[in-house]
Protein backbone atom coordinates (compact mmCIF):
# COMPACT_ATOMS: atom_id res chain seq x y z
CA UNK A 1 0.00 0.00 0.00
CA UNK A 2 1.17 3.49 -0.86
CA UNK A 3 1.58 5.83 2.03
CA UNK A 4 2.32 9.45 2.74
CA UNK A 5 5.53 10.02 4.57
CA UNK A 6 7.78 12.88 5.53
CA UNK A 7 11.32 12.53 6.76
CA UNK A 8 13.28 15.26 8.53
CA UNK A 9 16.92 14.98 9.48
CA UNK A 10 18.66 17.61 11.53
CA UNK A 11 21.99 17.62 13.35
CA UNK A 12 21.96 19.24 16.78
CA UNK A 13 25.01 20.06 18.89
CA UNK A 14 23.87 18.37 22.11
CA UNK A 15 23.75 14.92 23.74
CA UNK A 16 21.09 12.25 23.10
CA UNK A 17 20.02 12.54 26.78
CA UNK A 18 19.41 16.30 26.57
CA UNK A 19 17.62 15.99 23.24
CA UNK A 20 15.39 13.23 24.60
CA UNK A 21 14.37 15.44 27.52
CA UNK A 22 13.75 18.39 25.23
CA UNK A 23 11.40 16.32 23.05
CA UNK A 24 9.08 15.26 25.87
CA UNK A 25 9.45 17.45 28.96
CA UNK A 26 7.07 20.39 29.43
CA UNK A 27 9.67 22.99 30.43
CA UNK A 28 11.35 22.42 27.05
CA UNK A 29 8.42 21.76 24.72
CA UNK A 30 6.67 24.96 25.89
CA UNK A 31 9.60 26.97 24.55
CA UNK A 32 9.95 25.56 21.03
CA UNK A 33 6.65 23.74 20.38
CA UNK A 34 4.21 26.66 20.38
CA UNK A 35 3.66 26.62 24.15
CA UNK A 36 2.32 23.05 24.24
CA UNK A 37 3.05 20.22 26.66
CA UNK A 38 2.84 16.45 26.28
CA UNK A 39 1.34 14.06 28.76
CA UNK A 40 2.14 10.38 28.97
CA UNK A 41 3.54 7.78 31.35
CA UNK A 42 6.10 7.16 28.62
CA UNK A 43 5.94 3.38 28.46
CA UNK A 44 4.70 1.06 25.70
CA UNK A 45 0.91 1.12 25.48
CA UNK A 46 0.56 4.31 27.54
CA UNK A 47 -1.74 7.02 26.25
CA UNK A 48 -0.15 10.17 24.94
CA UNK A 49 -1.47 13.65 24.28
CA UNK A 50 -0.45 17.18 23.36
CA UNK A 51 -2.06 20.02 25.31
CA UNK A 52 -2.23 23.60 24.10
CA UNK A 53 -2.74 26.53 26.49
CA UNK A 54 -6.19 26.40 28.10
CA UNK A 55 -5.96 22.59 28.40
CA UNK A 56 -7.15 22.05 24.85
CA UNK A 57 -6.07 18.62 23.61
CA UNK A 58 -4.73 19.12 20.11
CA UNK A 59 -3.39 15.64 19.37
CA UNK A 60 -3.58 12.26 21.05
CA UNK A 61 -2.53 8.67 20.66
CA UNK A 62 -0.35 6.05 22.26
CA UNK A 63 3.28 5.17 22.90
CA UNK A 64 4.10 2.27 20.58
CA UNK A 65 7.84 1.87 21.21
CA UNK A 66 10.10 3.63 23.65
CA UNK A 67 13.83 3.20 24.12
CA UNK A 68 15.36 6.26 25.81
CA UNK A 69 17.40 8.09 24.60
CA UNK A 70 17.38 6.44 21.18
CA UNK A 71 13.94 5.73 19.78
CA UNK A 72 10.35 6.75 20.35
CA UNK A 73 7.39 5.70 18.21
CA UNK A 74 3.95 7.25 18.71
CA UNK A 75 0.48 6.61 17.35
CA UNK A 76 -0.76 10.11 16.64
CA UNK A 77 -4.08 11.65 15.66
CA UNK A 78 -5.12 15.27 15.36
CA UNK A 79 -7.99 16.14 17.72
CA UNK A 80 -8.98 19.71 16.92
CA UNK A 81 -9.52 19.81 13.18
CA UNK A 82 -12.38 17.47 12.21
CA UNK A 83 -11.15 16.92 8.65
CA UNK A 84 -7.74 15.83 9.97
CA UNK A 85 -9.13 13.76 12.84
CA UNK A 86 -11.26 11.89 10.30
CA UNK A 87 -8.10 10.53 8.66
CA UNK A 88 -7.32 8.52 11.78
CA UNK A 89 -3.95 7.63 13.25
CA UNK A 90 -0.55 8.44 11.84
CA UNK A 91 2.78 7.11 13.05
CA UNK A 92 5.60 9.26 14.32
CA UNK A 93 9.13 7.98 14.82
CA UNK A 94 12.00 9.83 16.48
CA UNK A 95 15.46 8.36 16.13
CA UNK A 96 18.44 9.85 17.95
CA UNK A 97 21.97 8.86 16.98
CA UNK A 98 25.14 10.30 18.39
CA UNK A 99 27.49 11.48 15.64
CA UNK A 100 30.68 13.06 16.96
CA UNK A 101 29.74 16.09 19.00
CA UNK A 102 26.24 16.19 17.57
CA UNK A 103 23.10 14.13 17.59
CA UNK A 104 21.45 13.17 14.32
CA UNK A 105 17.72 13.49 14.87
CA UNK A 106 15.50 11.74 12.33
CA UNK A 107 11.78 12.43 12.48
CA UNK A 108 9.49 10.30 10.31
CA UNK A 109 5.80 11.11 10.16
CA UNK A 110 3.71 8.71 8.10
CA UNK A 111 0.14 7.76 7.32
CA UNK A 112 -1.12 4.61 5.58
CA UNK A 113 -2.98 6.68 3.03
CA UNK A 114 -2.15 8.66 -0.08
CA UNK A 115 -2.86 12.39 -0.26
CA UNK A 116 -3.19 12.75 3.52
CA UNK A 117 -4.24 16.25 4.57
CA UNK A 118 -2.86 15.60 8.03
CA UNK A 119 0.63 14.78 6.73
CA UNK A 120 0.43 17.87 4.52
CA UNK A 121 -0.56 20.00 7.52
CA UNK A 122 2.21 18.75 9.82
CA UNK A 123 4.78 19.05 7.03
CA UNK A 124 4.40 22.82 7.29
CA UNK A 125 4.92 22.77 11.04
CA UNK A 126 7.76 20.31 11.56
CA UNK A 127 10.63 22.26 9.92
CA UNK A 128 9.79 25.24 12.11
CA UNK A 129 9.46 23.28 15.33
CA UNK A 130 12.67 21.33 14.68
CA UNK A 131 14.65 24.45 13.71
CA UNK A 132 13.49 26.03 16.95
CA UNK A 133 14.41 22.92 18.97
CA UNK A 134 17.91 23.03 17.44
CA UNK A 135 18.22 26.71 18.23
CA UNK A 136 17.05 26.20 21.82
CA UNK A 137 19.54 23.42 22.52
CA UNK A 138 22.48 25.12 20.81
CA UNK A 139 21.98 28.71 21.88
CA UNK A 140 19.57 28.53 24.82
CA UNK A 141 16.94 30.42 22.85
CA UNK A 142 14.15 29.08 20.71
CA UNK A 143 12.85 30.89 17.60
CA UNK A 144 10.45 33.65 18.56
CA UNK A 145 7.60 32.60 16.27
CA UNK A 146 7.41 29.12 17.87
CA UNK A 147 6.93 30.29 21.46
CA UNK A 148 3.20 30.94 21.40
CA UNK A 149 0.25 28.88 20.28
CA UNK A 150 -0.97 30.46 17.00
CA UNK A 151 -4.36 32.00 17.71
CA UNK A 152 -5.88 31.32 14.28
CA UNK A 153 -5.26 27.59 14.71
CA UNK A 154 -7.66 27.36 17.68
CA UNK A 155 -10.77 27.98 15.69
CA UNK B 1 31.07 24.26 6.90
CA UNK B 2 27.58 22.85 6.60
CA UNK B 3 26.20 25.80 4.58
CA UNK B 4 29.02 25.42 2.04
CA UNK B 5 28.05 21.80 1.44
CA UNK B 6 24.43 22.82 0.93
CA UNK B 7 25.19 25.58 -1.59
CA UNK B 8 27.72 23.39 -3.42
CA UNK B 9 25.20 20.59 -3.68
CA UNK B 10 22.60 23.02 -5.03
CA UNK B 11 25.01 24.49 -7.58
CA UNK B 12 24.47 21.65 -10.05
CA UNK B 13 21.43 21.42 -12.38
CA UNK B 14 21.28 17.60 -12.27
CA UNK B 15 21.18 17.64 -8.49
CA UNK B 16 18.46 20.29 -8.50
CA UNK B 17 16.54 18.11 -10.96
CA UNK B 18 16.87 15.19 -8.55
CA UNK B 19 15.44 17.34 -5.74
CA UNK B 20 12.57 18.39 -8.04
CA UNK B 21 11.85 14.74 -8.80
CA UNK B 22 11.68 13.99 -5.08
CA UNK B 23 9.46 17.00 -4.55
CA UNK B 24 7.05 15.51 -7.11
CA UNK B 25 7.21 12.12 -5.48
CA UNK B 26 8.96 11.65 -2.18
CA UNK B 27 10.57 8.39 -1.12
CA UNK B 28 11.88 7.04 -4.44
CA UNK B 29 14.43 4.30 -5.01
CA UNK B 30 17.55 4.78 -7.14
CA UNK B 31 15.92 2.88 -10.04
CA UNK B 32 12.80 5.04 -9.89
CA UNK B 33 14.91 8.20 -9.90
CA UNK B 34 16.95 6.96 -12.88
CA UNK B 35 13.77 6.55 -14.95
CA UNK B 36 13.21 10.32 -15.11
CA UNK B 37 16.78 11.35 -15.77
CA UNK B 38 19.05 11.06 -18.75
CA UNK B 39 22.03 10.01 -16.70
CA UNK B 40 23.80 6.79 -15.98
CA UNK B 41 23.00 4.97 -12.76
CA UNK B 42 26.53 5.70 -11.53
CA UNK B 43 26.12 9.44 -12.14
CA UNK B 44 22.81 9.49 -10.27
CA UNK B 45 24.38 7.57 -7.38
CA UNK B 46 27.22 10.10 -7.21
CA UNK B 47 24.81 13.02 -7.09
CA UNK B 48 22.69 11.33 -4.44
CA UNK B 49 25.74 10.82 -2.21
CA UNK B 50 26.53 14.55 -2.41
CA UNK B 51 22.94 15.50 -1.68
CA UNK B 52 22.88 13.15 1.29
CA UNK B 53 26.16 14.58 2.63
CA UNK B 54 24.66 18.05 2.44
CA UNK B 55 21.65 16.66 4.35
CA UNK B 56 19.37 17.78 1.51
CA UNK B 57 18.04 14.27 1.21
CA UNK B 58 17.45 11.65 3.87
CA UNK B 59 17.69 7.92 3.29
CA UNK B 60 15.36 5.41 4.89
CA UNK B 61 15.69 1.66 4.45
CA UNK B 62 12.51 -0.32 3.86
CA UNK B 63 13.55 -3.97 3.85
CA UNK B 64 16.19 -4.15 1.14
CA UNK B 65 15.03 -0.99 -0.59
CA UNK B 66 16.78 2.30 -0.05
CA UNK B 67 14.28 5.15 -0.25
CA UNK B 68 15.30 8.76 -0.82
CA UNK B 69 13.38 11.57 0.84
CA UNK B 70 13.63 15.29 0.39
CA UNK B 71 14.83 16.71 3.71
CA UNK B 72 13.34 20.18 4.18
CA UNK B 73 15.55 21.11 7.16
CA UNK B 74 18.55 22.66 5.29
CA UNK B 75 16.20 24.63 3.03
CA UNK B 76 14.52 25.90 6.15
CA UNK B 77 17.89 26.93 7.58
CA UNK B 78 18.67 28.80 4.35
CA UNK B 79 15.32 30.48 4.62
CA UNK B 80 15.94 31.49 8.23
CA UNK B 81 19.47 32.68 7.48
CA UNK B 82 19.11 34.34 4.07
CA UNK B 83 15.49 35.13 3.39
CA UNK B 84 13.63 35.47 6.67
CA UNK B 85 16.08 37.96 8.11
CA UNK B 86 16.19 40.31 5.12
CA UNK B 87 12.89 39.85 3.43
CA UNK B 88 10.34 39.15 6.13
CA UNK B 89 9.15 42.74 6.49
CA UNK B 90 9.04 43.39 2.78
CA UNK B 91 7.21 40.12 2.10
CA UNK B 92 4.81 40.93 4.91
CA UNK B 93 4.13 44.34 3.34
CA UNK B 94 3.44 42.67 -0.01
CA UNK B 95 1.08 40.11 1.44
CA UNK B 96 -0.73 42.82 3.45
CA UNK B 97 -1.12 44.82 0.24
CA UNK B 98 -2.47 41.77 -1.58
CA UNK B 99 -4.93 41.04 1.22
CA UNK B 100 -6.03 44.68 1.35
CA UNK B 101 -6.66 44.82 -2.38
CA UNK B 102 -8.48 41.52 -2.45
CA UNK B 103 -10.72 42.54 0.43
CA UNK B 104 -11.60 45.75 -1.39
CA UNK B 105 -12.45 43.73 -4.45
CA UNK B 106 -14.78 41.35 -2.61
CA UNK B 107 -16.42 44.28 -0.81
CA UNK B 108 -17.06 45.97 -4.17
CA UNK B 109 -18.39 42.76 -5.65
CA UNK B 110 -20.77 42.40 -2.71
CA UNK B 111 -22.15 45.94 -2.94
CA UNK B 112 -22.85 45.54 -6.66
Amino acid sequence: MKKDQFVYVTYIRTTPEKLWKALIEPEFTRKFWVNTTQESEWKPGASWKIKAPGDMITDSGEVLEIEPPRRLVLKWRNEFRPELKAEGYSRLTYELEKEGKSVKLTVIHEMEKEGSKFIQAVSNGWPHILASLKSLLETGESLEETREWPREACK
Amino acid sequence: MRMDAIFKALADPSRRKLLDELHKENGQTLSELCEHLEMTRQAVTKHLVLLEKANLIAVVWRGREKLHYLNPMPMHEIYERWIGKYERHRLQALSDLKRGLEQKKTKKAKTK
